[in-house]
């Protein structure tokens, strides 16, 4: 099964690093991971996506709770929770058809053009990953120059919440 | 008042009550030990022949006190020399600190001579590492590298110091407290839990007792022998944990394991309850694992929670230091009014007698043939009332160690389990001889691992250390041709050793007393005369039979109950 988590770390060098090797040295799976510095500039908040058995997604989540620099972890598939992930899209829309068509299937997906040239549209997207699919698939029948996304993050819904 | 990174170095050393350290200079740490030549009097440096004896030295030493082991080693090949004996400390959760020399920060990622990155080489066999990039910072960071080898699951801590780090200056304080909003192992057991172990316990018809390393880490060994009295239940040992509970008490059914007994084995193989201490279910435990215990709830102790349903899925897990739930069993049981079930025990016991009728050690020592190594084994144990460190490396000898040598009291049985590291044994004997230098330590040896540090014997020389090397010498790396007798129809790929050197003669030429032994009726004799000099190493080199074999042996794949006796 797909599980979202989250963990809060030290914002020291190296601790992504012990995060990735972690899943290399023991043979769990990354699908996505994004990290940045959280409103505390002290911690950083690392989402991790990864699938495995309850069993192995149990040992993942101990295994990261014993890194020395991981303060917090939450195993986001326990909550009812929000998931978003963002992909910038770069489009050839050299024929005037092409133009028209992609600005409106952008609109449909309540995208944003950020940027044109006389050749691409850059369209920004945020959503969940399966909208996020879905737009790249409406796509296909255009030039796709090159696809960006986020990977995912995730924040549990009401009380819940991961912080110090 | 304003000190150099050098002097803060030896003052937070001082600070952790540090007495001695294993190292080797080089470049980067010059400053390190014109400051250690300085405070001789407070520090006692031990300088090895090679950064991997100082890391084995240090675990050594920590395995025998429990306290954490410190070695210092140069920046780039002193520091990857070092990664061996880092790598066994993380698997045997031996508390250490070890220091490394880096380049000076402004080189650092530039390929400078002598660099590496061990921080980033280490990572995946340390408990954790540093960096130290700024002086102001080196004595919390040292303060936190003690703090983290020393409690909860014990390990392996190293602190990289770029060489102009040892020579800027700041003003000293040494924390007397830490706290780390990032780690805080959890010491005491879950009441609830503990109450339900007790439960299971006085339910349980074939209950065992399998414990492990956590038993002496923890220094629970006396803890542990009065719960294991009140319950009445047989006790198994893990090759971490011999030691962890007296072998000569009549509740001991002996080591498990791949080379465990036939009734340890078969009764955690059949029981109904396996009470998990302070062990971790290591593949070389439990076989087979589709084969584990196929009857028995499982209760685990340990204080570190990813040990806990890892490899075998548990009914009760408790998560603490073993010591203080071992305290909180004994306190729930003596306020019991219910005993364990005295009928069915009975009739366990008698089961499990059965199981040891097969005497599944017995040898038999023909007084005019080879000597057998487990003869050698038992011969000393009784030279040394038992009493001895023993240390090990690894392979058969190793094996034999651990069954014939029967361990009374915990830290004296110092081998490298997890990672089972060649070389590790003649090091390790020096950490246990600077720790304790008047008691005797020996070195169980074979022909192939002695010479993976065989250059240690220069240091023993030095420090005067009177090690007694108890070298089974069968002209074969017999663990390697056991397998290769059973598994590859005696194909003996290159696990022939054709060129051995003369050791009696190697053991001279370094200083010290060698001995030459190869007739059974010499063995006794000849340990009584080496071991009456007291302040020599002697080189005892055993000439034994050549193909013998470590029995029992549970082969790969199959499950504890499927033991191959002879």
């Amino acid at each position: 099964m797909r599980h979202v988590i989250s963990i809060l770390m030290e914002n020291e060098a190296g601790a992504l690093s012990r995060v990735a090797g972690l899943f290399s040295a023991r043979g769990y799976n990354i699908e996505s991971l994004t990290v940045a510095p959280t409103d505390d500039a002290t911690l950083s908040r690392l989402t991790l996506v990864t699938r495995g058995s309850e069993e192995i997604v149990e040992q993942i989540v101990k295994q990261l709770n014993k890194l020395i620099d991981v303060v917090k972890v939450m195993d986001l598939a326990q909550y009812s929770h929000i998931e978003r992930e963002m992909m910038l899209v770069k489009v050839g829309v050299d024929k005037s058809a092409a133009c028209e068509a992609v600005k409106r299937l952008s609109d449909i997906f309540r995208g944003n053009i950020v940027d044109v040239s006389d050749k691409t549209y850059t369209i920004e997207l945020t959503g969940e990953r399966s909208k996020l699919d879905a737009f790249v698939n409406a796509l296909k029948e255009y030039r796709i120059i090159e696809v960006v996304r986020s990977g995912s993050m995730g924040i549990a819904r009401g009380e819940a919440s991961l912080h110090v | 008042m304003e000190l150099t990174g050098a002097e803060i170095f030896v003052e937070c050393l001082k600070e952790e009550g540090v007495d001695t350290i294993f190292g080797y200079p080089g470049g980067a740490v010059l400053f390190l030990y014109d400051e250690l030549y300085k405070q001789q009097d407070n520090i006692n440096h031990i300088l090895v022949r090679h950064e991997q004896g100082a890391v084995h030295a240090a675990e050594g030493y920590a395995k025998a006190t429990n306290k954490p082991g410190v070695a210092l080693v140069t920046s780039g090949p002193g520091a990857t020399n070092a990664v061996t004996g880092i790598a066994d400390a993380y698997m045997d959760s031996v508390p250490l600190v070890v220091f490394t020399g880096q380049v000076p920060r402004h080189l650092i990622g530039n390929d400078a001579f002598q660099e590496v990155d061990i921080v980033g080489i280490t990572r995946p066999c340390v408990k954790h590492n540093f960096l130290v990039t700024d002086v102001n910072e080196l004595a919390m960071t040292i303060k936190k590298a003690f703090y983290i080898a020393s409690t909860g699951r014990p390990g392996p801590v190293l602190v990289d110091i770029p060489k102009d780090i040892t020579t800027a200056r700041c003003e000293f304080h040494y924390p007397a407290e830490i706290t780390m909003r990032s780690y805080n192992p959890t010491v005491k057991g879950n009441k609830r839990q503990v109450r339900r172990a007790i439960d299971l316990m006085l339910e349980s018809k074939r209950p065992i007792l399998y414990t492990g390393g956590g038993v002496v880490l923890s220094g629970a060994a006396h803890q542990l022998t009065e719960l294991t009295k009140e319950l009445g239940f047989p006790i198994t040992n893990t090759l971490m944990g011999l030691g962890g509970y007296p072998s000569m008490d009549k509740q001991f059914v002996g080591m498990l394991g791949m080379h465990g007994t036939y009734e340890a084995n078969n009764a955690m193989h059949h029981s109904d309850l396996v009470i998990a201490i302070g062990s971790r279910f290591d593949d070389r435990v439990t076989g087979n694992i589709e084969k584990f215990c196929p009857y028995a709830k499982i209760i685990h102790v340990d204080i570190d929670p990813a040990s806990i349903s890892k490899n075998v899925k548990v009914d009760v897990p408790i998560v603490g230091d073993v010591k203080s739930v071992i305290l909180d069993m004994l306190e729930e049981l003596r306020a019991r009014t219910e005993r364990p079930d005295a009928a069915a025990l009975a009739d366990w016991w008698k089961q499990i007698a059965e199981w040891q009728g097969m005497d599944c050690l017995k040898y038999n020592q023909d007084m005019n043939a080879a000597i057998k190594a487990q003869f050698v084994v038992e011969k000393l144990w009784e030279a040394t009332n038992g009493d001895a460190y023993i240390t090990s490396d690894v392979g058969q000898h190793q094996m034999w160690a651990a069954q014939y040598y029967k361990f009374s009291q915990p830290n004296r049985w110092i081998n490298s389990g997890g990672l089972g590291t060649m070389g590790f044994g003649l090091p390790a004997a020096m950490g246990v001889q600077m720790a304790f230098p008047e008691e005797t330590v020996a070195c169980i040896t074979g022909d192939g691992s002695i010479q993976m540090c065989i250059q240690e014997l220069a240091t023993c020389l030095q420090y005067h250390m009177p090690i007694k090397v108890i070298s089974l010498n069968n002209g074969y790396l017999g663990m390697v041709r056991q397998w290769q007798e059973f598994f590859y129809q005696k194909r003996y790929a290159m696990s022939y050793m054709e060129a051995l050197p003369d050791f009696v003669k190697l053991a001279e030429a370094y200083g010290h007393v060698g001995m030459r032994i190869d007739k059974p009726g010499d063995v006794e004799g000849a340990l009584k005369e080496a071991l009456a000099m007291k302040d020599r190493l002697v080189f005892m080199d055993f000439i034994t039979e050549r193909e013998n074999n470590v029995f029992p042996m549970i082969p790969a794949g199959a499950g504890q109950n499927e033991m191959i006796l002879v």
